[in-house]
C-alpha cells in the first residue's frame, strides 16, 4: 500500500498576465555603487558573490557612483546617448516600414539599447560579436550607414546578401559583426571558436558572444561554458536577459530556480550580475571583462537584466501573454532615459539639446530609409537578381546547381 | 587511379596510415590546419589516426575536445571563422548528431547566408559503418543526413591511396566536407567474408602511398574495375563487396567507387550505365530515402533508355543497427551475387 502523496509537476507561471498589476517584487534592485570593483586577475572564486547582486552605476537620480564609474569624457557619454537613441529610431521606423509591408519581418530592441551599444564602445576595432538578433546597437553604435542596414531589411537590389537571408540578419566582417543565424544559440558556442582560434594563432583579439535568457536552455549555452572554461579563450559571453522569450518568461528557462550569472560558477568563470539599462555599468563591466580577455585571463559570463519593452518581433503581440503597461513597471528603468538624467545633472545636456537631437537622429533615419526605398523593397521595385538564390551554396557552383539554375530558367 | 604522381616516393599503407599521412602533410604546409577532437591529442586516436601529431606540432595544433559533438564543430565554425582550417574529429559517425545543427544549419549555410564573407572551411573526420560487431552505435552509415543538406560536401574513400588524397582534397577546399571513413577498412580491404581471414593492405595495389603532397580530387568517381554487362555503385566498403560478389559470379561488372557523393560524378555513372544498360546500387544504410535512392533516380533520369532491366538497390535493412545479427544485416557478397544474378534475368 502506497501511503505516499501523488506527485505533481511545477510549471512555471510569470508573475502577472494580462489584466494584472505587474508585478517585478521578484527582483530585487540593490542601491547603486555598492559592489565592489575586483581585480581583472581575481581569482574566480572571490567574486562570486558578484553573481547574486546586480552591479549599478547610475542611481535614481542619475547620479554616478561606486567603483564601477568608468572614466570616460563627455563626449564619449554623449556619443552613448546619441547611438542609443538612433537605435530606438532606428527600430521605430523599420518598425512602421514592416507595417508599411516593405520588409517581412522586423525585430525592434526597444528597452535593452544599451547593452549591445556600451559594449561595443568597449571592444576594439578587429574584435568579433557574435549576435543574436536584437543587437543592432553593435552596428549602430560603430555609425554604420543605416542605409545599407536598411537594403538589407528590404532585400532590395542592394542588398549585400543578395536577399537570400532575413530581414536584420546582417553579416559585417569588417565592423566585428558575425552574419546572425536565427537558430537560437548556435552563436554562443561559435565565439568560444572564434576566440580560441585568437588564442591559436597567438592574436590580441577578442570575440564576444551574445544570448538570450530563453535560449540558454539550448546546449549550446552549456556546450560554450565547457569549453570557455576548458581552453580559456579570449571570450565575453553575454546573457542578455530581457526577462521574456516570445510569450515565455525567464522562469520556463528556469531562470525562477537559479538567475543565469551563477551558471558560470560551476566552471569557475567569472561570472557578474548587471543592470543592463545602465550604459555606464555596461561599458564598465564590459570594459573589465574585455581586459581580462585581452590580458590572456580567460572568459567572463554576463548576465545583463533588462527588459524587451517591444513585442518579440512584428508577428506577435505581447499584450496576449504579459500587462500591456508591463514594461511602466520594470525597476531598472530605460536605459535612454536614465543616461540622459545622469548627462543633464552633469550639466552637459539639456531638454531642448534632446529634443534638438531626436529630431535630427530622425530625419537621419528616414533620409536613410527614404534612399534605401529608391532601391527597393520586398518584392517591389529593384529587387535582387532571382540567379541570387544559387550563389555562395559553394566556393564554386558545382554542376547539379549549374543545372537546376539553368531549369529555373535564370 | 590516373591520378598518381610517378615521380614521388611510394610506401605501403593500410587506411589509417594513410589518413595520419595526409593530417601530417597539411598540418605541415599550412599551420592554420586544426586537429582536434575526443581522444585525438596525447592519445592520438581511439583509431590512431591522429598519433603522433601532437608531439610534432604541439597542443595549440593538435589537443583533445570535451565529449560535445555540438561543442566541437560549434568551435570549428569559429575557427573556420577566424580563419583557421579545422579538422575536427568526431568519434563515431553515430555520435554526430548533437552536433547536426552546427554542420546542417551552421557550417553549411555560413557563406551563403553571409555572401562568402564567413566561411567555415571545416574537414569533419568521422568513421562509418560496421562490420565490426559495433551494434546500434557504432555501426551506421548516416550518409544521406549530409548528402540532403546544401552547401555541404560527403567524401568516403575506399582504400589508403584515395583516402590520402581526397583527405588532403577536402582540408585544402573552402567549403565543409563530412570525409566519412569505412572503418572495417581501416586495416584491410574487407569484401564481406567475416568468416575468413583477414587480408591486410599490404596486399592490396591501393596501398601503394606517395609520400608527401597529391590530391585525388573531390567530385570524381573511380572504375575500380571496367565491365560491360552491368554498372555496380558502390563507396566505402561496399566497393570491395561489390568487386567480390562480381568475381564470384563471374559476371562481367563494371564497379564504381564513387568516392564523392556530394558533388557526385554523374557523368561516370552515366557512361557506365549506357555501356552496360544494367544497374545495380550497394549501400549499408538503411534502404528508405538512403543514397541509394538519389542514385537510382540519378540513372533513371540519365540512362532509362539504356535501361534493359529494372535498377536493384543492395542496402541495408530499415532496422537500426542489430548486434548478434551483423551478417544477416550487413549487404555481404551473397546478397550482391544475387542481385547480379538477378539483374543478368539469370
Amino acid at each position: 500500500m502506497n501511503n505516499e502523496a501523488p506527485l505533481s509537476l511545477h510549471v512555471p507561471e510569470p508573475s502577472s498576465r494580462p489584466g494584472d498589476k505587474p508585478d517585478f517584487s521578484h527582483i530585487s534592485v540593490p542601491a547603486a555603487g555598492t559592489v565592489p570593483k575586483p581585480d581583472i586577475d581575481c581569482a574566480p572564486a572571490s567574486i562570486r558573490e558578484l553573481a547574486y547582486d546586480m552591479v549599478r552605476v547610475l542611481d535614481d537620480n542619475g547620479v554616478a557612483i561606486g567603483e564601477w564609474v568608468p572614466e570616460v569624457d563627455d563626449y564619449f557619454l554623449l556619443k552613448g546617448l546619441t547611438v542609443m537613441l538612433k537605435t530606438r529610431l532606428f527600430d521605430e521606423r523599420m518598425f512602421m516600414s514592416q507595417r508599411q509591408g516593405k520588409t517581412s519581418i522586423y525585430v525592434q530592441c526597444r528597452g535593452e539599447e544599451a547593452v549591445a551599444c556600451a559594449q561595443r564602445m568597449a571592444l576594439s576595432q578587429g574584435d568579433m560579436c557574435f549576435p543574436s538578433y536584437r543587437q543592432q546597437g553593435l552596428l549602430i553604435a560603430q555609425d554604420f550607414p543605416m542605409v545599407d542596414m536598411i537594403n538589407q531589411i528590404y532585400s532590395n537590389s542592394k542588398d549585400k546578401l543578395g536577399g537570400r537571408s532575413l530581414p536584420f540578419f546582417y553579416s559585417e566582417r569588417d565592423y566585428g559583426f558575425f552574419s546572425i543565424s536565427g537558430n537560437l544559440g548556435t552563436q554562443f558556442m561559435q565565439a568560444v571558436g572564434w576566440a580560441m582560434g585568437s588564442a591559436i594563432k597567438g592574436d590580441t583579439k577578442v570575440a564576444s558572444g551574445w544570448i538570450g535568457d530563453g535560449s540558454t536552455a539550448e546546449s549550446d549555452f552549456h556546450s560554450a561554458l565547457v569549453f570557455a572554461s576548458t581552453y580559456k579563450p579570449p571570450v565575453i559571453l553575454n546573457v542578455v536577459n530581457n526577462q521574456w522569450a516570445i510569450s515565455t518568461f525567464q522562469g520556463i528557462a528556469s531562470g525562477e530556480s537559479a538567475n543565469f550569472a551563477c551558471r558560470g560558477h560551476g566552471f569557475n568563470i567569472p561570472s557578474i550580475r548587471v543592470d543592463g539599462n545602465d550604459f555606464l555599468a555596461v561599458y564598465s563591466v564590459s570594459k573589465w571583462a574585455i581586459d581580462r580577455a585581452r590580458r590572456n585571463l580567460g572568459p567572463t559570463l554576463i548576465e545583463w537584466v533588462t527588459y524587451r519593452a517591444a513585442a518579440h518581433t512584428t508577428s506577435d503581440d505581447p499584450t496576449k501573454y504579459r500587462p500591456a503597461d508591463e514594461a511602466d513597471y520594470w525597476p531598472l528603468g530605460d536605459p535612454i532615459e536614465r543616461l540622459k538624467t545622469h548627462l543633464i545633472g552633469k550639466g552637459i545636456w539639456d531638454e531642448a539639446q534632446h529634443e534638438a537631437l531626436t529630431k535630427a537622429l530622425k530625419a537621419e533615419v528616414k533620409a536613410a530609409a527614404k534612399e534605401a526605398e529608391t532601391y527597393g523593397t520586398l518584392g517591389k521595385g529593384a529587387v535582387p537578381a532571382v540567379s541570387e538564390m544559387f550563389n555562395h551554396v559553394y566556393k564554386e557552383m558545382p554542376a547539379h546547381l549549374r543545372k537546376q539554375r539553368q531549369e529555373a530558367g535564370v | 587511379m590516373s591520378e598518381k604522381i610517378i615521380s614521388q616516393n611510394v610506401s605501403r599503407k593500410n587506411m589509417i596510415e594513410a589518413i595520419r599521412d595526409a593530417l601530417d602533410v597539411t598540418m605541415e604546409r599550412d599551420d592554420n590546419v586544426i586537429v582536434f577532437g575526443e581522444d585525438v591529442g596525447y592519445f592520438g586516436g581511439v583509431f590512431r589516426a591522429t598519433e603522433g601529431l601532437q608531439a610534432k606540432y604541439g597542443k595549440s595544433r593538435c589537443f583533445d575536445a570535451p565529449i560535445s559533438e555540438l561543442g566541437i564543430i560549434g568551435a570549428a565554425v569559429g575557427m573556420g571563422a577566424y580563419g583557421l582550417r579545422p579538422v575536427p574529429e568526431i568519434q563515431f559517425a553515430d555520435y554526430i548528431l548533437p552536433a547536426y545543427d552546427q554542420i546542417a544549419s551552421e557550417a553549411a549555410r555560413l557563406r551563403y547566408r553571409s555572401s562568402g564573407e564567413f566561411t567555415a572551411p571545416m574537414t569533419i573526420r568521422t568513421p562509418t559503418g560496421g562490420g565490426i560487431y559495433g551494434g546500434q552505435t557504432h555501426s551506421q552509415s548516416p550518409e544521406a543526413l549530409f548528402t540532403h543538406v546544401a552547401g555541404l560536401k560527403t567524401v568516403i574513400p575506399s582504400n589508403p591511396y584515395d583516402a590520402k588524397g581526397l583527405l588532403i582534397a577536402s582540408i585544402e577546399d573552402d567549403d565543409p566536407v563530412i570525409f566519412l571513413e569505412p572503418k572495417r577498412l581501416y586495416n584491410g580491404p574487407f569484401d564481406g567474408h567475416h568468416d575468413r581471414p583477414v587480408t591486410p593492405w599490404s596486399e592490396h595495389a591501393a596501398s601503394e602511398v606517395p609520400d608527401g603532397h597529391y590530391t585525388v580530387p573531390l567530385g570524381k568517381a573511380a572504375i575500380t574495375s571496367e565491365g560491360s554487362d552491368v554498372t555496380i555503385l558502390a563507396y566505402g566498403t561496399m566497393v570491395h563487396v561489390a568487386q567480390c560478389a562480381a568475381e564470384e559470379t563471374g559476371i562481367d561488372a563494371e564497379v564504381i567507387d564513387l568516392r564523392t557523393l556530394l558533388p557526385l560524378d554523374e557523368e561516370t555513372i552515366e557512361k557506365s550505365v549506357k555501356k552496360t544498360g544494367r544497374c545495380i546500387v550497394v549501400h549499408e544504410a538503411t534502404k528508405t530515402s538512403g543514397f541509394g535512392a538519389e542514385l537510382m533516380a540519378v540513372v533513371q533520369e540519365l540512362c532509362l533508355y539504356s535501361l534493359e532491366a529494372p535498377i536493384i538497390r543492395i542496402t541495408g535493412w530499415d532496422t537500426p543497427y542489430p548486434h548478434a545479427q551483423e551478417w544477416e544485416y550487413f549487404p555481404g557478397p551473397a546478397r550482391v551475387g544475387d542481385a547480379l544474378r538477378k539483374v543478368m534475368g539469370e
